[in-house]
């Protein structure tokens, strides 16, 4: 595949590894959400913020490198399914940063400041105020309802492309070049 | 025992409260007025703990004072604070409902905590100290809490804090008592007020 094709290996590392993160986070907050207070929960909170600011930390560079190098044109298809994969990148993007900035604001709004891996303790956003805490926790859960619908389509998108099409698609955001060559790459 | 008329309601009272611990200064009438009548409502005792590296502020609702301050002769002063454990705020609600429990305050058995000072003494300007113990869940320990005190016309304000080892009372012992989730100290914040006799 030219490498005008596929996508910068700046991008590439970071699409993986915030997928990983926000994937470990969706599974640990789901599960998290329904347990009874114990030091495990605790942990696991802890652990959770952890990465949701992680997420947040890297998807800043990766909108910036996204202007600096732009994804290679989309792959011949209906007008309709370019429209949607933009709006589905553009809405992934917005949830990215939307679902841990809401995680931040409630863990500021009730009480519980986020200390990054127990030791550096970034600033509360708003004061403590019971309202404020419910209120950011509803919409946390409800981005974050979006944020798991948006990467399931993602995925399936990704994956239709793959099997059904058998474009490049997914090959040009894979780490590697994909071996078997695919009709882009003829 | 010779003590001066002004001292007489508030140690009438004090005895009436107060432990058997208490000791009777053996020294003098007092030149200028203690502080001694405590205020409704100006008692504020909160509490901040850390929870995976997490500081969290917590508050004791219910708290009654009863202290006389003598700012000539501070050794004869004294207070005993008394925490109703039923007005606990821990921060949050879930925190509020394991509070209570038997692993943390075991509070059915264990409804008060009370601190009762046995000296007080003067570090300098308005800084004192005051060496007392407390008993939270059956268990009493000797704290030192080192607190100022800044006037206001007629009334004293005292502001001062400690720390204290949740551990040594007990206090979340079980699979709580794991230090690295919630830490063993606990910063104890306390301010209080009294007017004196104008």
């Amino acid at each position: 595949m030219p490498s005008s094709l596929r996508h910068a290996a700046s991008l590439i590392v970071l699409h993986w590894l915030i997928a990983l993160l926000v994937l470990a986070n969706l599974a640990l907050g789901l599960y998290v959400s329904d347990l009874r207070l114990s030091p495990t929960k605790l942990q696991l909170i802890a652990y959770h913020k952890w990465i949701g600011m992680t997420v947040l930390l890297l998807v800043l560079p990766r909108l910036l490198l996204r202007f600096i190098r732009p994804a290679p044109p989309p792959l011949p298809g209906p007008a309709w399914q370019r429209k949607a994969a933009a709006a589905t990148h553009g809405l992934l993007y917005v949830l990215m940063i939307a679902v841990p900035m809401t995680g931040w604001l409630m863990s500021s709004a009730k009480g519980f400041p986020v200390v990054m891996f127990g030791a550096v303790q970034l600033p509360d956003l708003v004061g403590k105020s019971e309202a404020l805490g419910d209120f950011f926790e509803e919409a946390h859960e409800w981005l974050t309802n979006g944020l798991l619908a948006l990467v399931l389509l993602h995925v399936a998108a990704a994956l239709k492309h793959h099997l059904i099409d058998r474009d490049a698609t997914l090959a040009r955001m894979l780490p590697i070049v994909a071996r078997n060559p695919l009709k882009e790459s003829k | 025992m010779n003590i001066g008329t002004r001292f007489g309601a508030t140690l009438a009272l004090a005895f009436a409260l107060a432990a058997p611990l208490f000791t009777i200064p053996g020294t003098a009438v007092a030149a200028t007025p203690v502080y001694d009548r405590v205020e409704d409502g100006q008692n504020h005792v909160g509490f901040v703990f850390r929870q995976m590296g997490v500081p969290v502020e917590g508050r004791f609702r219910k708290v009654t004072a009863d202290l006389s301050f003598d700012p000539e002769t501070p050794e004869n002063s004294r207070v005993r604070l008394e925490l109703d454990l039923v007005g606990i705020d821990t921060g949050s609600s879930e925190g509020n409902e394991e509070v209570v429990t038997r692993p943390w305050l075991n509070l059915k058995v264990f409804p008060v905590a009370v601190f009762e000072s046995k000296t007080v003494r003067a570090l300098g300007d308005d800084r004192f100290e005051v060496v007392g113990d407390l008993n939270i869940k059956g268990t009493t320990r000797e704290v030192v809490a080192p607190f100022t005190v800044t006037y206001n016309g007629d009334t004293a304000i005292f502001e001062g804090s400690f720390t204290l080892k949740r551990l040594e009372f007990a206090v979340g012992d079980g699979i709580w008592a794991d230090t690295s989730v919630v830490a063993d100290e606990v910063e104890i914040r306390f301010r209080t007020a009294a007017a004196r006799a104008g």
